[in-house]
Order: structure tokens, then sequence, then C-alpha cells
């Protein structure tokens, strides 16, 4: 299981690419961290998902 | 009054007002933009969500530089992770660092902030700390790179004002970075008052998003913060410990 954001997702073996199209993410609207690491967005298609990974997708919103 | 400039780490701004977009609908943000007069405006960087389609950004003009913030963050592990997602966000380098440990007051935990400020400095972020008006901490603050200080007026979202005014005005004579008051202020005369003491810009979310035209205190906001500023320039006048001092000639009266 791979968990992203709080959310506990059967998706080991994908990619953060191949998960992402599964989304209805805007890819220039988020940033991805997994285990505390930022992936940058050129490493998407090449970064695998692991079993207990702990994956962030975030965005901007308002705030103060 | 035309060379006037805000620098905040090695970048100019005219504009002294730094703009909040938490707590109103997007659809405002540019509006109060424009009535702010403001060049910068603040984020927070959360979990994205699937079902939104629509995103700030979208509402935010060409030109304005975005400071995210690092809200929700407990230490500074967790401050250092957002900043570097705003950054990866690919909105600049610009960081205002916000770290609580409890969320009924919302004060910023000065120490973590010292550790989040020295190692997102060291990363080529233009950082800036939000935090307790502490002088030691100011400089310890300065020493870990911090391109500003932005102390709190008083607590988030209070509107209550300069209640740490004294502690403030240290900071605003002793500290060499730009001085933002940020949190707590509450009204125009707030904001211009600490503009007259030499604060060098402020920030301001609740006080509009909480008014009741939007656009308009944001306008009466731009209008103090200049008035204040202006003040400041040219010096204010001295205040009489007792007694009083005639505006008026003293010779010439109409009688005798």
């Amino acid at each position: 299981m791979v968990k992203i954001n709080g959310e506990k997702l059967n998706i080991a073996g994908k990619t953060v690419a191949e998960y992402l199209a599964t989304t209805n993410y805007d890819p220039k609207r988020i940033a991805v961290e997994r285990n505390g690491d930022i992936v940058p967005k050129s490493q998407y298609g090449d970064t695998l998902l692991c079993d207990g990974d702990n994956v962030e997708v975030v965005s901007f919103v308002g705030g103060g | 009054m035309d060379n006037d400039k805000l620098i905040i780490g090695g970048h100019e701004f005219n504009s002294r007002f730094i703009l909040g977009s938490g707590k109103y609908s997007m659809k405002l943000i540019e509006s109060a933009i424009k009535d702010a007069g403001a060049e910068i405006i603040t984020l927070a960087v959360r979990r994205a969500n699937t079902k939104e389609q629509e995103n700030i950004l979208d509402y935010i003009p060409q030109g304005i530089t975005l400071l995210p913030n690092t809200s929700g963050a407990r230490n500074a592990e967790e401050a250092v992770r957002i900043a570097r997602l705003a950054r990866e966000l690919g909105c600049g380098n610009f960081v205002k660092i916000e770290i609580m440990r409890d969320s009924k007051y919302l004060l910023p935990d000065n120490q973590e902030t010292i550790k989040a400020t020295e190692i997102l400095a060291k990363e080529g972020f233009v950082v800036m700390p939000y935090m307790y008006p502490d002088l030691n901490v100011a400089r310890d603050l300065v020493s870990a790179g911090a391109a500003s200080v932005m102390p709190l007026a008083s607590p988030i979202g209070s509107n209550k004002g300069l209640a740490t005014k004294e502690f403030i005005q240290i900071l605003v004579d002793e500290i060499d970075v730009p001085i933002i008051v940020d949190a707590g202020i509450g009204r125009p005369s707030q904001a211009c008052e600490a503009m007259e003491m030499g604060a060098a810009a402020i920030m301001a979310n609740t006080a509009l998003a909480t008014a009741g035209d939007l656009p308009m205190m944001a306008s009466a906001f731009k209008n103090a913060i200049e008035a204040g500023r202006k003040a400041y320039l040219s010096g204010l006048g001295r205040v009489l410990t007792r007694g009083a001092s005639a505006s008026d000639p003293l010779t010439g009266f109409l009688r005798d």
C-alpha cells in the first residue's frame, strides 16, 4: 500500500506519473513529496511508488 | 517618495502592504490586490484536492510576488518541508516561516523558527520569519539569514492591533532588515501607527477578510500605510512632557 495524502492506495509499482494520470490534479499546480523528499516534475515518470511509501501532493490555497 | 523602495532579499517593492489571501473568495483577490496596491500576496500550502478544479493561482495577476507561508508546521523540520514544496510549486523562492505549537493562541515558536530560517536561507530562500517580538530572537534570525523579520502585533486573526507596540519599536530601532508587522492588525489606524513607528511594511489578512467591503478596506489600508510611511519619513513632531505650546504668536494681542 502507498499512503497518498493520508489515504492508503493499492498502487505500489506504479510511477508517480502513472498515479497522477488517474487523478484530476493539474500537474502545473501541484508539488509531490515522497518520504519527505521532493519529487521534481522531471522525475515523475522515473519515480516508482513502493509499498510503505508516504506521498504528499500539495498545492497553493488562500492563506495569511 | 518615488525612491522609497521596500527591499527584501535584494528584491525591490514600491508597496508596503503585504496582502493575505485567506478566508475570502478567490474571486475577490484581484480587486483586493488592485485596491490594496499590493505587490506581494501570501498563500498557504495544503494537500491538493482532487475534486477542486479551481486554483488560487488562476486569480492572482502576473507580476505579483507570491509569499507562501509554512502554516501547519509544528516544528522546523515540517516548515522546511513545506517551504521546499512551495518552491517546487514553481512560484519563486520567497517563504514566510510560520511555526506554531498550539492552535488556541497560534503563537509562533521562536526557537524552531530560528532553526528553519538557518536551513532555508542556506538553500537560497528569501526567508521572512513570523515571530514573537523579542530582540534577541530577531538578532538570531538575522544572523541565520532572515531577509526580514515579521513580528506579531497581537494574536493572529484577532484584529486587536498593536499589543506588542513597545517591543516592535525596539526591533525597528535595533534590527537592520525590514520589520514587517504581521498578525493582529485590525484597522487602518493601527497599520498607520505601526508605519509611523518605522515599520517597513504591514501584512494583513483577517482585517480585510472580516470587513464589510473587502476591496474598500484594502484601499483604506493602502492609504493608511502610505500616510504612516510619509509621517515616519518626514519625522514626527515632538511631544511635550507637560504644559502647552502656543501655535499662535505670543505678541500683538488686542489688549493693554
